[in-house]
């Protein structure tokens, strides 16, 4: 490429002006990298959810619990395999700064029915057996420094008190999404502690057809409907994204903002380009003079802009994936799992592509159709 | 038949409302190994002759023929590879591109050949040796003399080995010695290397320089010779 110095030359013109109006690209497609990160974590945490499994939860409420007594009659709806409930429990521990997710479980069934949770064997054994165990996530050993043994103890807010537990087990989630910073303990230990309050905060239901989920909703809803626990069934797929729309309209107002960005920061750009341009006008026209074509001229002037962008770009794009993996904001929270998808990165490089046909073709249009005449009359 | 041969051209530029015109049949021939010079009063059309020579602007009507080639009538793409290898332009001021150095500013016409990298440096080189500026060849325009500039200018004029040397007011900013140097350098060039020189002037010593001079008045070419009579050049 004989042209590229040509090209370096005129990007080293105005070197603060280049730093800069390529660092607004890296900023636009960084904040643009991350706001799309956070629509498709959240959109892969229902994606995880198996297709085979069903959840039931109360139709009124999603914090009302429904009776124990359903579990034996969700067992013989047709096509259910398994059945097996949780609580939330809404503990906090210590200053109740670092949040993390805790439930009651009913331990065999549900870690039978979740096989994205593993335990070695031994852990497991020991967790089943004992009535104040727990098992956590890799992720709550990483942010807490917690092993198995540990007595931990956690503030009850839901169901006031202190309540200790003993670590028992440490779990691998093998889809990330499925989030490796929860605590899960002992349902029954809950129900000890208060007979009179604790039931099932849903069920969840392993089915052995996941196209005969509609009929299995509806075989359900319609059972409940007159009791005074009225269902709402669902795949846990669409379970799993009401949780995420508790959030609000993350996703629309997450992409409106990441677009809203791109477009300030295309302004940026295309006004720093055509400033470029105008000044060199009379460069132009000696360019031509000597024998290069308009096509040519086009065509550097593109290139420079596809090289700010680009680079920007890159940039914003690395520091967007980096980011969650050197802070481990990936590892926990909120948002488990989060990282920048493939998916996004190739769309962030398209962004930048539109930016630079968008910065770069009208200055590079307008050096194209410029009268050698007429350029070289203004100055003289 | 003439290496320029101008035919019956009419030039007018309309501005606004009213119409200027330029030539009026203007016809002309310009041998080749010929070093002539331009000269005549301010508006006269001096600058356009040479931009229609050039194909950087279209008469109105007639033709401009370069070597047989109808510049006239070729298009812009046609134009461009055409310049690259037939003209060499020098203007008044402006000719460099500031953020290139000497050397790269004079292989720019270099870029449009198919020379490789070694070739193109070697051409570089000697352009630049002829003009006198070898040991300048990394220094940016603005650590230039006017003078200097002019000369790199040129070394980029003659440096793809064009047919014909195109100079507007080459030395209308310069002073008398930087002036000098640069008419003594178009001599050689077309002593020692028979370019076909055009320059157009306003200083009667460069004008003294050239093998001939016309005298363009009204849109019509005068030869000096003829100044005192009133003969129409053909
Ligand atoms: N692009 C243009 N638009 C309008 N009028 C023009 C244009 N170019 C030239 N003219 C007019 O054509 C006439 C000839 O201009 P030209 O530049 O050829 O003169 P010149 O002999 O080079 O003058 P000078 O010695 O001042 O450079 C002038 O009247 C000028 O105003
Ligand atoms: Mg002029």
């Amino acid at each position: 490429m004989k042209f590229l110095p040509l090209v370096i030359a005129n990007l080293k013109r105005h070197k603060l002006r280049t730093l800069l109006t390529t660092l607004s690209v890296t900023l636009a497609l960084f904040l643009f990298a991350s706001l799309r990160s956070v629509v498709t974590t959240l959109s892969a945490g229902s994606e995880v959810s198996s297709a085979s499994r069903m959840v039931v939860q109360n139709s009124t409420a999603f914090v009302i619990p429904l009776p124990m007594s359903y579990a034996n009659r969700l067992s013989s709806v047709p096509h259910v395999k398994a059945v097996t409930w949780a609580n939330w429990f809404g503990g906090k521990y210590g200053d109740g700064k670092k949040f993390f997710a805790q439930f009651a479980i009913d331990p065999a069934s549900y870690l039978a029915m979740y096989p994205e949770i593993q335990v070695a064997e031994d852990q497991k054994q020991a967790f089943l057996k004992e009535r104040a165990a727990a098992i956590i996530g890799e992720g709550l050993v990483r942010s807490f420094g917690w092993k198995v043994g540990d007595n931990i103890t956690l503030q009850g807010t839901i169901f006031p008190g202190d309540w200790t537990f003993t670590v028992r087990g440490i779990y691998h989630a093998t889809l990330k999404e499925y989030g490796d910073d929860q605590f899960m303990f002992h349902y029954d230990y809950l129900y000890e502690k208060y007979p009179d309050r604790v039931t099932p905060g849903w069920f969840i239901m392993q089915i052995d057809d996941p196209t005969a989920a509609p009929g299995v909703a509806k075989t359900i809803d319609d059972q409940f409907r007159n009791s005074n626990a009225p269902t709402k069934t669902g795949t846990e797929k669409a379970f799993a994204s009401g949780f995420a729309s508790m959030w609000g309209n993350v996703k629309l107002l997450m992409s409106t903002i990441g677009m809203a960005v791109v477009f300030a920061i295309l302004l940026v750009t295309a006004n720093a380009m055509m400033m470029n341009q105008r000044e060199r006008t009379s460069e132009v026209a000696v360019m031509k003079t000597v024998g290069f074509s308009d096509r040519r001229v086009f065509g550097l002037i593109i290139i420079e802009a596809a090289v700010i962008s680009l680079t920007g770009a890159l940039l914003g794009l690395g520091a967007a994936a980096l980011l969650p993996i050197v802070t481990g904001f990936g590892q926990g929270g909120f948002l488990p799992g989060f990282h920048v998808t493939i998916g996004t990165m190739l769309f962030g490089i398209a962004v930048a592509l539109l930016l630079t046909i968008a910065s770069g073709v009208f200055p590079a249009w307008q050096a194209a159709r410029l009268p050698v005449v007429q350029a070289l009359r203004r100055v003289e | 038949m003439a290496l320029v041969e101008i035919r019956n051209v009419y030039k007018s530029f309309k501005r606004e409302a009213q119409t200027v015109d330029v030539y009026s049949g203007l016809s002309m021939d310009f041998e080749e190994g010929s070093y002539t010079a331009l000269m005549g009063p301010s508006g006269s059309g001096k600058s356009t002759l040479l931009n229609l020579i050039a194909g950087l602007d279209k008469p109105t009507s007639g033709t401009v023929r370069v070597e047989g080639s109808e510049v006239s009538s070729m298009t812009s793409a046609q134009l461009a590879p055409w310049r690259a290898r037939t003209i060499g332009f020098v203007f008044q001021s402006y000719n460099l591109l500031p953020v290139l150095t000497a050397h790269q500013n004079v292989e720019l016409p270099l870029l449009l050949t198919n020379l490789g990298k070694k070739e193109r440096a070697e051409r570089t080189e000697i352009a630049l040796g002829v003009v006198g500026l070898a040991d300048r060849m990394d220094h940016f325009p603005r650590q230039l003399s006017g003078g200097q500039e002019q000369r790199v200018a040129i070394a980029r004029a003659i440096v793809a080995d064009p047919t014909l040397i195109l100079l507007d007011e080459p030395t209308g900013q310069l002073d008398s010695k930087s002036s000098e140097e640069v008419l003594e350098l178009l001599r050689r060039l077309n002593d020692e290397f028979h370019k076909t020189i055009m320059i157009v002037t306003h200083d009667a010593k460069a004008a003294d320089r050239a093998k001939a001079v016309l005298h363009l008045e009204k849109g019509v070419l005068l030869e000096r010779s003829q100044l005192s009579g009133a003969g129409v050049a053909t």
